[in-house]
């Protein structure tokens, strides 16, 4: 009996220090390319610093991001899904959306490049895939990638479902490049994650510069009317910081050093119109 | 084979250096893991006993219960202990989603059928007849459930190390419920498959090395115990 009187004492001493119920946390809900590219790892610390404030990064899809904020279980977003996230603005679940920076999509594959890809338009190598009935991994998770992809399929008019060469792997940006990689197969990725997993990598660029293939992150507050419980001075907190000067800076230099090209681009305060949206 | 001599050496690299964040990931791990095998010992062997012992109807469909359960999906757990622990779910208002509090709940619930299914056995793996001699003997019904659950203490050591083992190894609910947040959920699973997502297939294996120096750890430890209390 004492042993067990022991037992449950030390528990609730090891316990203690793990429940803390306060408003001094934030979540983010946000894709996977901002962490497996590193970014989250460089701005997070810098805003907790600032701010005080301690942030919970989920990184999962877009799409699953946005869930998580119509539900309230989420007190800012930062996504890149812009079709998706007009909808969620139009419905009424954000206060605010805010344009923070860009990049862009590229199409990689196997340096064999069976379809004949390399050099083409974004919508002429989705349709030269299909035709040749290459392998073509798709994220299947309702990412903001995978929507982009789908806006590609739409403009191509093929409807690649139930093909067998056209693999879903739900997983993923990085996981699914390397899914890629493995079975020698297209797919389409943002140029962050693509060049932090480079390395270890046998993927090539085929197709980039396309102005369909822009890839545009936006910062998303989310409207306190929908649920009383989502933190929005937290939010707002980390929305403002995301766009100020300062940390645009460092958006703008991240990646630098190490692949001698920056992988996003700030664009805080631009006219949309300017990025062809 | 060259990644996997890298992983080693990565291994190694972190563990001489005593990197800060691998150390608070692998003590993370130990924390939580340790908790939950724990609280599932508190559970399950006293369930574990009552079922081995006790006689009531329905009783071989709780057991088959308990026995499905000791193979319980950990994603199956994540996601429903997520779907409590919400914000604007049932359990919301203790504000312990993304906490190791809320893995160490996720990672009870796994253990505790384990722990619980092999206490069935172990109880009913005794000699048929020392109950009824215990009692024979003039021991009071909580005297006589003590001494067998003390006999079984060895078969019992196996579910520690099977709820643990289980525990310690699984991803799928400490990355819904934790949510991999660096420097608070990290846990080495976790950060094993966020690493992999990252292509740094290297740290990936160093810290999987990690996890099993670990559990075979703690398992020679238990072993240790059952093994010198081995009855000649």
């Amino acid at each position: 009996m004492k042993r067990l009187i022991l037992a449950v004492l030390t528990l609730t001493l090891l316990l203690a220090p793990f429940a803390h119920a306060d408003s001094r946390t934030v979540i983010l809900a946000t894709t996977t390319s901002t962490q497996d590219s590193g970014l989250l790892d460089l701005l997070v610390p810098l805003f907790e610093k600032e701010s005080g404030l301690q942030v919970k990064t989920i990184a999962v899809g877009s799409g699953q991001a946005m869930k998580m904020g119509e539900k309230g279980e989420a007190d800012v977003l930062l996504v890149h899904s812009p079709d998706a996230e007009k909808k969620f603005m139009a419905d009424g679940f954000g206060a605010t959306r805010r344009l923070v920076m860009h990049n862009d999509f590229i199409i990689v594959g196997p340096s064999a490049d069976p379809a004949r890809i390399k050099g083409t338009g974004a919508t002429d190598a989705i349709k030269r895939i299909a035709q040749a009935g290459a392998f073509f991994m798709s994220r299947g998770d309702n990412s903001g990638t995978h929507a982009k992809e789908k806006v590609l399929w739409k403009g191509a008019g093929v409807n690649p479902d139930g093909q067998k060469w056209y693999q879903q792997t739900g997983l993923g940006m990085g996981q699914t490049l390397n899914v890629a990689a493995e079975k020698k197969g297209y797919t389409l990725t943002d140029r962050a994650t693509y060049l932090a997993l480079k390395k270890g990598l046998n993927l090539v660029i085929l197709v980039e510069g396309d102005s369909k293939l822009l890839n545009i992150y936006h910062v998303i507050e989310l409207a306190p009317a929908r649920s009383p419980k989502i933190n929005t001075a937290g939010g707002k907190a980390f929305a403002d910081f995301m766009v100020a000067p300062k940390t645009q800076g460092v958006i703008g230099r991240f990646g630098v050093d190490k692949f001698g090209a920056p992988l996003f681009f700030p664009d805080a305060g631009k006219n949309p119109a300017a990025l062809g949206l | 084979m060259g990644l996997i001599l890298e992983g080693i050496r990565e291994a190694f690299h972190l563990f001489a250096t005593l990197d800060s964040e691998v150390m608070a990931v692998t003590l993370l791990s130990l924390k939580v893991s340790c908790c939950a095998t724990l609280i599932s010992l508190l559970l399950g062997i006293p369930v574990g006993t009552l079922l081995a012992l006790a006689d009531f109807p329905g009783r071989r469909l709780v057991i088959s219960g308990v026995n499905t359960g000791m193979g319980l999906p950990p994603v199956v757990v994540g996601l429903f202990v997520t779907i409590f622990l919400w914000r604007n779910g049932p359990l919301g208002f203790l504000e312990i989603l993304y906490t190791p509090a809320a893995m160490i709940i996720a990672q009870a619930v796994i253990a505790t059928p384990i722990v619980a299914g092999i206490t069935i056995a172990s109880i009913q793996n005794l000699p048929a007849n020392l109950k009824l001699q215990v009692l024979a003997l003039g021991a009071t019904r909580p005297q006589m459930v003590w001494i067998l659950v003390r006999e079984a203490r060895l078969p019992l050591l196996a579910g520690v190390m099977a709820g643990f083992g289980g525990v310690i190894s699984e991803v799928g609910a400490s990355i819904m419920v934790g949510g991999n947040i660096k420097g608070q959920t990290r846990v080495l699973t976790t950060a094993t498959v966020m690493e992999t997502g990252k292509g740094n297939f290297d740290t990936a294996i160093a810290l999987s090395l990690i996890l099993l120096s670990l559990a075979f750890g703690v398992n020679y430890l238990l072993t240790l115990v059952q093994q010198r209390e081995r009855p000649r």
